[in-house]
């Protein structure tokens, strides 16, 4: 594509192609492990008791009834666990798998039992006797900060929030640069407006599920699904109390995690059922549970005043973000906040962003968390602006969009990205200028992601008939096994089947970060080229060696060792596949490995395109086209970037249109099942379109930048600009769901 | 738990009277196995009816279709001749679940589960069918709008179970429609449902008509007055905007998670239009 420039990459043999993936086989036939199928001797079945109430205090627990149940081997209730005084961050962790004083959601951990089949065990749990001393409760973000609204907790304000704020208030951040109130002065016209988001869930597929093993000598196994089980480890020994290189932690397959198994949730409840009963204990959520008691996120309400003049310049952003983030600290508003102006070049620019507690489940991380919210009320107001002057939506987004040396409005400057490119690329694809029916509207947005590093450790190793096996620590969700394969094979000049990845265990390697922040790619992939350049570098030698010439007269081409030079001497290539045969002649296996926790990964920015039809009878919206336009930096294989791109917009289109945690005035949650919590189904969704733009990261040795997260931050805005169009009244309030639209159809009249 | 699977009615009706505790019927299991795994029902005995002799025929009787109650959608769906004398009704079962469910899911099951949103129900009552009922006291036949009695609750007795259901034979010039509203385009639940039947004379005026209401109301409901505005017509514009009028005025439903009284009285209006429209068209209507 003209607007790429690959001038300084290497020629590509292996990366940019699209081979099957190592775990394929396994998974379209049954036989791949997720974290359900693992089973061990004389196993028991965890379940654990949760609060039907929104907030109650816990007055008392009686579990002997439960105990004496023939069957039943362990309970365990928040009195097993040692009080964690000196991290509040792990501390909130267990209050969260194991309520302490208080429930503080529908479906928080109260109890849990272990019993010898599932029968018992949910027999055993209706034996409990918890006395509850009923709390006032409150859901909503807003009414959450209302004077004379029920408190969580006290004391937990930060030195951020100002005196005389709701105790559920935790902090305040605030990004940007210049003055707004001085911008807005020059501007043609300002647009202020409240957007409000609800909750959803990162609705993967695949409950949450672990087998947890604890022995007589401290030693642990836990064999779980999750997105990092260094994470699990860590966090699991700190709570538990023991040292972390007494606890290895095994990750299955992963059914999807989107940022929501980025926690723990079952897994100290586990191994101490296991710990108790001396028996090896399985946990296995059902939906429901997963709905009520794992991370969705935030929900919020964010205000927003932006100022235009009328040839389309930004004079001035200002947003006020409030994020709900459940029962504990820490919803994604500060990235938000972070992220909300993020594509744009704006001399004045502030953003606000409030931490808010309520009887909600403790939010996890969801893909670019925090962001796509953000996204949808800056996004939105733009779009209004645009059309107030009648401006091209695109051309308004490229004359204020940021470029190379733009001071980001979180602070730093940007080296080369791809948002113009994107841009640029959408204003010339035929969808863009493709005709529009009756009723029919079409939006656009733009969307900004960070991407990250983080702690990386990589082996590789060769084995002696010369086929290359890498080990590396992160759970493989978007096709990571068959990329770090590529990354290697290309760095080593062997072909792809040459090389099998393995995720191995916590016993294995040393500490790997989450596979998060859209980090596998870049960061374990950067990782993977340096130890096979390592290994590289050590079969070079071993060549020297054979050959009698020095280390630096050898180098590495196409899959072989070989004389440098004329100068070196004259020796026929030697293959890594002979080389690895006598590797044990000439000094042992031979093996790279890497650590890092590189700096370096390269933002990500992405456009978005809709076409959406509204019908005016039931409000119900269709969507009928959609195409993405994302920077990969280097995509390594290109269908899995697609697959990425594809899954952030449909899991956006239905955050949008159905997907919503509904509370009733009793604070349970009223939709706890994939029936009611509506994501979309694949009749709902056209082919999503998919454009890769390749502008290198200077930060990876390949150009990668992270492609996970950015895809789901621009269909809100998206889709509610196209239903906006369509339905000639402005949506500010999420999901566009039929019964709301249809009441702004009937109220514009 | 026992799990009993007769072969007669006789045998079943006898079972269901020896059972002392929670007793269900099995049919094709999609409400009952789901509630069970998610803890909600624990029966202490299941009676499967689906080896029960005729439960999984369709036959022609008087003219008409009796569908045995362990008869699937999707073998409703591939019998032509029931396609062509009732597309409706057998559209509105082919809607309950997914591919997979239509395998099992059945119209009797669905009627007997009670609910105000079941699919099949209200196409079901736009049809005039009859349930067939086996107990204690032997065989009764009931319109299929008196079996329900409320979400959850039905007419029968203790110890008696669908073992069929009657459509009757279809005029000349008839036609029947099922509409559904759903956030989604399939595997959902209604949020409103409309069922329409009418029958045409060779002028194209209407001379029989039911239209029936899903998800407005706890039982699923008859509309005599969206009824008396189509027969004695052509079924023109105005007219199937009385019907809509109709409809949202007979229907009474609540606010819930899956859509408030005014979008669910306002959208009755639209899919009585629009399903009056398919009838008439199926009906030969211009």
């Amino acid at each position: 594509m003209a607007l790429d420039s690959k001038s300084d990459l290497p020629q590509f043999k292996v990366v940019g192609t699209r081979p099957a993936r190592p775990d394929g086989i396994d998974k379209v036939t049954g036989r791949a492990r997720f974290g359900a199928d693992m089973s061990a001797p004389g196993m028991l079945t965890g379940l654990i008791l949760r609060s039907p109430h929104a907030h109650a205090r816990i007055v008392s627990i009686d579990t002997s009834k439960a105990e004496a149940l023939a069957g039943v081997h362990a309970v365990v209730t928040r009195k097993d666990f040692r009080e964690i005084t000196d991290d509040d961050f792990t501390a909130d962790i267990l209050d969260n798998c194991m309520a302490g004083a208080k429930a503080l959601y529908d479906g928080h951990a109260i109890a849990a039992v272990a019993a010898s089949s599932t029968k018992i065990a949910r027999e055993a749990l209706k034996l409990i006797d918890v006395t509850y001393e009923k709390l006032d409760h409150v859901t909503d973000v807003d009414e959450a900060i209302e004077d004379g609204a029920p408190v969580l907790h006290e004391g937990r304000s930060d030195e951020t929030v100002p005196a005389g704020m709701s105790p559920n208030v935790l902090s305040r951040y605030e990004f940007g640069h210049g003055d707004p109130e001085e911008g807005l002065k020059n501007a043609d016209h300002v647009v202020e407006r409240t957007y409000k988001t609800e909750a959803t869930h990162q609705g993967y597929i695949e409950p949450h599920a672990c087998l947890a093993q604890m022995g007589p000598d401290g030693q642990g196994d836990l064999w779980v699904c999750t997105q990092g089980h260094y994470m699990v480890r860590n966090t699991c020994a700190a709570i538990l109390g023991i040292e972390q290189g007494q606890l290895r932690v095994t990750a299955s397959e992963i059914g999807g995690g989107f940022g929501g198994k980025t926690t723990l949730f079952l897994e100290p409840v586990a191994l101490m059922l296991a710990k108790k009963s001396g028996r090896p204990v399985k946990m296995v959520m059902t939906r429901s549970e997963v709905l009520r008691a794992t991370g969705p996120t935030a929900s919020t309400s964010i205000d927003v005043k932006i100022g235009m003049t009328k040839d389309g310049k930004i004079t001035a952003g200002f947003a006020e973000m409030r994020y709900q983030g459940g029962a504990y600290p820490g919803s994604p508003v500060e990235f938000g906040a972070m992220s909300a102006f993020a594509p744009y070049d704006l001399e004045h620019v502030k953003t606000i962003g409030w931490d808010i507690v309520t009887n909600r489940p403790k939010a996890a991380a969801y893909r670019a968390p925090g962001a796509p919210m953000a996204a949808f009320a800056v996004e939105s107001a733009i779009d209004e602006l645009a059309r107030h002057f009648g401006l091209d939506p695109l051309e308004v987004r490229l004359k204020n969009a940021a470029r190379e040396g733009t001071k980001a409005s979180y602070g730093p400057t940007y080296p080369a990205i791809g948002l113009e490119a994107t841009l640029r690329t959408a204003k010339d694809h035929p969808h863009w200028s493709a005709p529009l029916g009756e009723n029919q509207g079409r939006g656009v947005a733009c969307g900004f992601w960070f991407n990250f590093g983080g702690d990386t450790c990589v082996t590789l190793n060769i084995t002696p008939d010369g086929t290359v096996t890498v080990s590396e620590g992160n759970p493989d969700i978007g096709g990571s096994r068959a990329s770090m394969s590529m990354m290697a094979a290309e760095e080593l000049g062997i072909p792809y089947e040459k090389v099998r990845t393995i995720v191995a265990d916590t016993g294995s390697l040393g500490q790997n970060e989450v596979t998060d922040g859209s980090r596998v790619t870049f960061a374990v992939g950067l990782a993977t080229i340096e130890a096979a350049r390592a290994a590289k570098r050590e079969m070079c030698k071993r060549a020297a060696m054979i050959w009698g010439i020095d280390e630096e007269a050898v180098e590495w081409v196409d899959g072989a060792a070989q004389p440098a030079g004329p100068n070196a001497g004259k020796f026929p290539p030697m293959t890594l596949a002979e080389i690895a045969e006598t590797a044990s002649n000439t000094g042992g296996p031979i093996a790279g490995h890497h650590e890092a926790n590189p700096e370096g990964a390269g933002v990500s920015f992405a456009t978005h395109m809709c076409d959406v039809e509204v019908d005016p009878d039931t409000g119900a919206a269709k969507i009928l086209r959609y195409t993405v336009f994302q920077d990969a930096g280097k995509a390594i294989h290109p269908a899995y970037v697609e697959g990425q791109f594809q899954g952030g917009a449909a899991q956006g289109i239905g955050w949008a249109l159905n997907e919503e945690y509904i509370y009733g005035d009793d604070g349970i949650l009223q939709n706890a099942g994939f029936l009611d919590y509506r994501v979309p189904v694949a009749s709902d969704l056209p082919m999503i379109d998919a454009v890769i733009l390749e502008i290198p990261n200077p930060g990876h040795p390949y150009g990668v930048r992270g492609v996970g997260e950015t895809s789901i931050v621009p269909p809100l805005a998206a889709v509610a600009n196209a239903v906006s169009a369509a339905a000639g009244v402005r949506m500010t309030d999420l999901p566009m769901s039929p019964p709301k639209l249809l009441a702004a159809l009937h109220a514009k009249g | 738990m026992h799990y009993l699977s007769p072969t007669t009615v006789d045998d079943a009706v006898a079972m269901l009277a020896a059972q002392t505790g929670d007793c269900r019927i099995l049919a094709g299991g999609t409400d009952l196995l789901v509630r069970m795994k998610s803890g909600f029902a624990e029966p202490d005995a299941i009676v499967d009816i689906k080896r029960i002799e005729g439960m999984r025929d369709i036959l022609h009787e008087d003219g008409g279709f009796r569908i045995g109650a362990g008869v699937s959608g999707a073998e409703m769906s591939e019998n032509a001749d029931l396609v062509a004398a009732w597309p409706g009704v057998v559209e509105a079962a082919g809607l309950i679940g997914s591919t997979q469910i239509q395998g099992r899911a059945t119209m009797a099951g669905n009627l007997c589960n009670a609910s105000p949103a079941a699919d099949s129900v209200p196409a079901m009552v736009a049809a005039n069918a009859v349930a067939r009922i086996a107990g204690p006291n032997g065989q009764r036949d009931l319109p299929v709008a008196e079996v329900p009695t409320g979400p959850g609750k039905t007419s029968l007795a203790p110890g008696e179970f669908v073992t069929s259901i009657f459509l009757p034979a279809r005029p000349d010039r008839s036609g029947d429609a099922y509409l559904r509203f759903i956030p989604r385009t399939e595997m959902d639940i209604a949020v409103v449902g409309c069922g329409v039947s009418v029958t045409l004379d060779e002028n194209g005026t209407c001379t029989d008509a039911r239209v029936a209401l899903g998800a407005v109301a706890p039982t699923v409901i008859l509309v005599p007055e969206a009824a008396e505005a189509l027969i004695g017509t052509t079924l023109d514009d105005a007219v199937l905007e009385a019907v809509a009028k109709a409809c949202s005025a007979a229907a009474t439903p609540i606010s819930d998670k899956r859509g408030t009284v005014e979008f669910r009285t306002h959208v009755a209006g639209v899919l009585a239009r629009r399903a009056t429209k398919i009838a008439k068209t199926r009906a030969g209507g211009k």
